[in-house]
Parts: structure tokens; C-alpha cells; sequence
């Protein structure tokens, strides 16, 4: 392309510079008047050559329990790092609702913006307490000049104290974090996500390492935020999928494969090769 | 309210700052009111010498509050503080006036003998004390700014952070080497007369700068407790921690990051203004990598992420090589590194930390 060409294509007059478009505006409800309240659209992603994701068509409805399998290497967790903004794709369009472009947006206006993150380690600060944790990732002002000299208001800290209960962490609050046994950690993180106030969970793999009646309770635990809350559980364990899926998506070498309820999922004959390698 | 929080919650701070604020009230009394021949007596060397401990304490405090507790490990908190130092330096040779070698009311000496026919336009407004102090924070403060937003903001963290900051202050001591920049080559600025009218070389005024160095230490030790005390103070750790969680917590990363440093650096900037009239001299050695590296060295012996630790380290550190180099010079290097590698090895919380240790040891025999 000439110098030429390339002023021309610059100056085109129904060009629309991003820095021209309006703010998305995080404080206005989500417009799902569409239904979905994720729209992941022909998303590809490559690393030096492979393709991490490939054309992934991806929509997850308001309030639904969504649960995402696949083998390893098929992109589940490249997706999520598209959703939440560590990830840019060479191609495709991910919207927040109907009007909102999260690729244009960074990490932390997508986390203020309503989209929470469980990681697949659990990541939780551990020189802190538990209430401490919590705190930080409370919804409010989170500008460097409001934190120095603000500490959180009355109605934030029932919030807390609200998700503490909920995450049976209420004995243990001033303990510092780093003690707490492996499951508490998830739940806190967990914890963490909902004092965000989400719209969107994005939770990955968050059963691993926790023993029996633990598993249970955290199934117990995400079924009941759906409805209020989406939410997107990423998961090895079967068992555990089953229990709490409505609707499944499988994916494969970064796209989906098979989308249902898990005994549709499981008795498609593609999944069956992609899983048992025939 | 306050003080609970700044000072009551941190048993080991109150007693670090109790034994500074003692000092400062005791060295002058013991320098100014007591005979010399007493055995009480503090000498006048021991008062100058004392004072830029207390600078060097700042200084450390300022290397603690980003390393300790945003875990950014700057290697070049040197250039600050000498950028701070070259400002007062510039002060204080705008009051020498006419009574450099060659008597010119205006220029300075290394500016006559390089033909110079007037005073360059950096040096303007340095004749006023509060323009020069005024320098002293927004220089560091600018450089630190858009140096670390550029830095912060590609994201450079860790070692490669700390090798930028080391070019950083190579590429300044370079700089001020040449004597084309107007700062005096590679003599610096010294032979100064009198700060705010009161004569360097009397007694009473080398007391005045040892308190002030002495507030400035508490005041930049109270407001470090005010940002790691407050919901910033914790941002700030978790950073440190886990700085992706962090991120996804809804926190801008890169802001909190920049601020900090930019604070750090003034801190550190406001150490080497007070250093500066103490020792008679800046010269663009200050800026030597090895002396940022020192400073961490402060740091991490006293014990990082503590605030009183780097006090205590800046100290101890100081008064060792202090003792050696007037006993061994040529071994301090030698001690200062086997200093750096017996600390990460044996004492990864410092001495501070070995202190807290046997203190829980003590309590349950």
C-alpha cells in the first residue's frame, strides 16, 4: 500500500476513530433485551501459529448456569482471557450486552463493568485476612486518590458481611488468608467475585483439589447464583458437571463442538471420538 | 484514631521512631550545652556524620515502601535522590554570590572558567529558597512520572524493571559528567556558604540541619504508614502479591504502580536535599549504580516491608561501613557483598526479622 493509499484510507469519510465513540457507560443496567448477555462472535486467537481459538461462537443468556468442557488445549481458558481482556483476538467481536465492545476496553473497566474472574489456581492475597480480601475486591471507588483516604461505607460492609455468611467464612475473618485450607481459598475467591456485584462469572475449574462434601456444597453454592447472576463454569470433573448442568458446551482445538444438555452432549457421537481419542 | 493506627498498631515502628526522636532531641543538647571535654560530649563530627545517617534513613524508607511493599525493585532510587541533592546544590550555589574564587556576582565558578557570559536558563530562580525546594520535589517527582508510566504501562515488572532503572541512573551520572550540561562536570557543586543566611561551617546551624533531617525522617516515615495503613496501603500489597487477581479485581494496576513510585521518588529527593548542605557537596558520583544498589542492600538487611526495618538497616549498615572504611578500606566492598548474599541466605527478613524471631522464642521457652 502506498503512503498515499494509506492517508486516503485515514481521512475516508465514514471513518469512525475509536476515540470518537462514546464511553461505554458501566453504570447503566446491561441492555439484554436480546436475551444473551455475552455475545462471543467468531473469536480466533493464535500463539506463534497455533490456534488457540478458532471462529468460537459463544452467547451465554442472562442468568443462565453455563458449564464449558473440553480436552486439554481446546481454548477454554484463552476464551476466558479474551472475555476479561488479558487476551486480545486477531479477529471476532465479544459484546457485554447489546451495546458494549469489551475488546476495546481494559481489564480493570471490564471487572468494574460486571464481568468476575475466578482463576484456575486459586488466587487470593495471603498476606491479608480474609475480610481484607474480601474488602478489596468490594464493588466502590477504585481510583488511587479514593482509596488513600476512604474506607468502605455502611452498606458495603453488610454486602461483605452478607457474602462472608454465604461463603461459610464468617468465623474467620481476621485469620489471615494464606491459612485457610485449600476449599476455603476457592471459596474465597469465589467470595471475592460476588462482593464485585457481576453480572458475569467466569469461574475455572473451581472444584479441583477440594474433597467430596466440598464439592457438593460448591455445587450447592454456584446453582444458587445463577438466575441472579451468569455464570460460566469451566470444569474437569464430570461428576461435578453433571450435578449442576443445565446446558454444556464442548469444546475442541478452539471451537465448539457440541453444545446441549450433558446427555445429548454425551451421547454425540463427536464427543465421544474427541474424548475416548478414536 | 490516627495515631492508633500510625503509630500504636506497630510496636517495633514506635520504638524505631522513639529512639530517633530521642536522638534528635539528645545529640543537640549533648553537641551545643556540653563542654567539650565531658565525657557526655558528641562531637561535631559525630553530629554531621549522624545527620546523614538520618538522611540515608529516608532515603532507605522511601526504597521500602515500593520494594517492600509494591515489590517494584528500583536499582536507580539513586538518581533521585541526587536529582534531589543537585537542587539544593544549586540553591546553595546561587548564595555564594560574589565570593567564589573569581568574584563574579552572577556565574559560578566552573561557569567562568568554561567562558560562560551568562547564567543558564535552568539556573534561573534558584536564588529563591522556596523556587529551589519547589525543584527539589517536581524534578525527581516528573522524572519518576513519566518514566515509570512508561515503564508500568508496557508492563515491565520485576528484573527488567530494575535494569531500565539502573540505565537510568548510569545514563544521568554520564550526563552530569560533561561540563557542557552546566551542572559542574565532574567536580559537582561544593564550597558552599550559608543556607538561608545561616553560615554552613557554624556549629548551631550543622544542629539545625540534623533536626530537620531528624522531622523529615518522622514525617516521611508517618506519611508511609498513612498510604500502607490505608485501603491504597492494601491495593498496594496485593499488587505485590498477586497482580493479576488484583487487575481483575477491578484495579487499575498501572495507576497505583505510578503513584507510589512518583511519591517514593520524591521521598527520596527530599532525603538528598538535606544530605546535600550536611556534606558539602554533590558531585555526579551520587549517581553510580552501585550506590542505588547499596541502598536496597539498607533495605533488605534491616528487614523490607517493615518501614522501621529500613530505618534500622540504613543505620546499621552505615555504621559498619563507616567503621570499616576508616579501619580497612579496601575490604568494604568485600564485606558489603558477602553482607548482601549472608542476608537473602540466612536473613530473608532481615534483622528485624531475626529480632522477632527470638522475641517469639523468648516467650515460649
Amino acid at each position: 500500500m502506498t503512503t498515499l493509499d494509506r492517508l486516503r484510507e485515514t481521512w475516508r469519510r465514514d471513518q469512525v476513530f475509536d476515540f470518537m465513540l462514546p464511553r461505554p457507560d458501566f453504570g447503566r443496567p446491561v441492555d439484554t433485551s436480546h436475551g444473551p448477555i455475552l455475545y462471543v462472535e467468531d473469536v480466533s486467537v493464535s500463539f506463534d501459529g497455533f490456534k488457540a481459538l478458532n471462529n468460537l461462537n459463544l452467547y451465554i443468556d442472562d442468568g443462565e448456569l453455563r458449564c464449558i468442557i473440553g480436552p486439554n488445549g481446546a481454548g477454554k481458558t484463552t476464551m476466558m482471557d479474551v472475555i476479561t481482556g488479558k487476551t486480545r483476538p486477531d479477529s471476532g467481536s465479544v459484546y457485554f450486552g447489546q451495546r458494549i465492545d469489551l475488546l476495546k476496553q481494559p481489564e480493570h473497566v471490564i471487572a468494574r463493568g460486571g464481568i468476575g474472574r475466578k482463576f484456575q489456581k486459586p488466587t487470593i492475597f495471603e498476606a491479608l485476612s480474609v475480610f481484607e480480601n474480601l474488602e478489596l475486591a468490594t464493588a466502590s471507588n477504585k481510583s488511587v486518590w479514593y482509596t488513600l483516604n476512604h474506607d468502605l461505607s455502611g452498606e458495603q460492609r453488610d454486602r461483605l458481611d452478607e457474602v462472608l455468611n454465604l461463603i461459610g467464612l464468617n468465623g474467620q475473618a481476621h485469620r489471615d488468608a494464606g491459612v485457610l485450607s485449600h476449599g476455603q481459598k476457592q471459596w474465597l475467591e469465589i467470595g471475592m467475585l460476588l462482593v464485585q456485584n457481576p453480572r458475569v462469572l467466569l469461574v475455572d475449574e473451581p472444584v479441583a483439589g477440594m474433597t467430596g462434601e466440598e464439592v457438593e456444597h460448591t455445587a450447592q453454592l454456584l446453582t444458587s447464583l445463577a438466575g441472579r447472576h451468569s455464570v460460566i463454569v469451566v470444569e474437569h470433573d464430570m461428576a461435578f458437571v453433571r450435578s449442576i448442568a443445565r446446558k454444556v458446551t464442548v469444546l475442541h482445538q478452539g471451537s465448539v463442538l457440541a453444545e446441549g444438555s450433558m446427555d445429548q452432549v454425551q451421547s454425540d457421537q463427536r464427543v465421544i471420538e474427541v474424548y475416548l481419542g478414536e | 484514631m490516627l495515631t492508633q493506627r500510625l503509630l500504636l498498631s506497630d510496636r517495633g515502628g514506635m520504638v524505631v521512631l522513639g529512639l530517633v526522636v530521642i536522638t534528635a532531641i539528645l545529640v543537640p543538647i549533648l553537641n551545643l550545652a556540653v563542654p567539650p571535654d565531658s565525657p557526655l560530649y558528641v562531637s561535631n563530627f559525630t553530629v554531621a556524620l549522624l545527620g546523614k545517617f538520618l538522611c540515608f534513613a529516608l532515603l532507605a524508607l522511601s526504597v521500602d515502601l515500593i520494594w517492600g511493599y509494591c515489590g517494584i525493585l528500583s536499582l536507580g532510587h539513586g538518581a533521585f535522590f541526587s536529582l534531589g541533592g543537585y537542587g539544593m546544590g544549586m540553591y546553595l550555589m546561587r548564595q555564594i554570590g560574589d565570593r567564589g574564587v573569581y568574584g563574579h556576582p552572577e556565574l559560578m565558578d566552573f561557569m567562568v572558567v568554561l567562558n560562560w557570559d551568562a547564567l543558564p536558563w535552568y539556573w534561573q530562580g534558584f536564588d529563591m529558597f522556596w523556587f529551589a525546594l519547589m525543584m527539589i520535589l517536581l524534578v525527581p517527582g516528573l522524572l519518576a512520572l513519566v518514566f515509570g508510566w512508561l515503564a508500568f504501562r508496557s508492563r515491565v515488572t520485576g528484573v527488567y524493571f530494575a535494569i531500565i532503572t539502573q540505565a537510568l541512573t548510569y545514563a544521568l551520572m554520564l550526563a552530569f559528567f560533561r561540563n557542557e550540561m552546566g551542572f559542574g562536570g565532574n567536580n559537582g557543586l561544593n564550597d558552599f556558604k550559608e543556607i538561608l543566611g545561616f553560615d554552613l561551617a557554624a556549629r548551631t546551624t550543622r544542629v539545625g540541619l540534623f533536626v530537620a533531617s531528624a522531622i523529615a525522617l518522622v514525617l516521611g516515615y508517618l506519611a508511609c504508614r498513612y498510604i500502607i495503613t490505608s485501603r491504597m496501603g492494601r491495593v498496594i500489597i496485593s499488587i505485590r502479591d498477586a497482580e493479576s487477581r488484583t487487575r481483575f479485581s477491578g484495579y487499575q494496576v498501572e495507576s497505583y504502580k505510578l503513584w507510589l513510585f512518583v511519591f517514593s521518588s520524591m521521598l527520596a529527593a527530599i532525603a538528598g536535599a538535606l544530605y546535600v548542605p550536611q556534606v558539602g557537596i554533590i558531585n555526579p558520583g551520587e549517581f553510580s549504580p552501585l550506590n542505588s544498589i547499596e541502598m536496597v542492600v539498607w533495605v533488605a538487611t534491616g528487614g523490607r516491608g517493615t518501614l522501621f526495618g529500613a530505618i534500622v538497616g540504613a543505620f546499621s549498615v552505615n555504621y559498619a561501613k563507616t567503621f570499616f572504611t576508616t579501619f580497612s578500606p579496601e575490604t568494604w566492598l568485600f564485606i558489603l557483598g558477602a553482607l548482601f548474599v549472608l542476608v537473602t541466605l540466612v536473613l530473608p527478613r532481615g534483622i528485624v526479622g531475626l529480632l522477632g524471631q527470638l522475641r517469639r522464642k523468648g516467650e515460649k521457652p
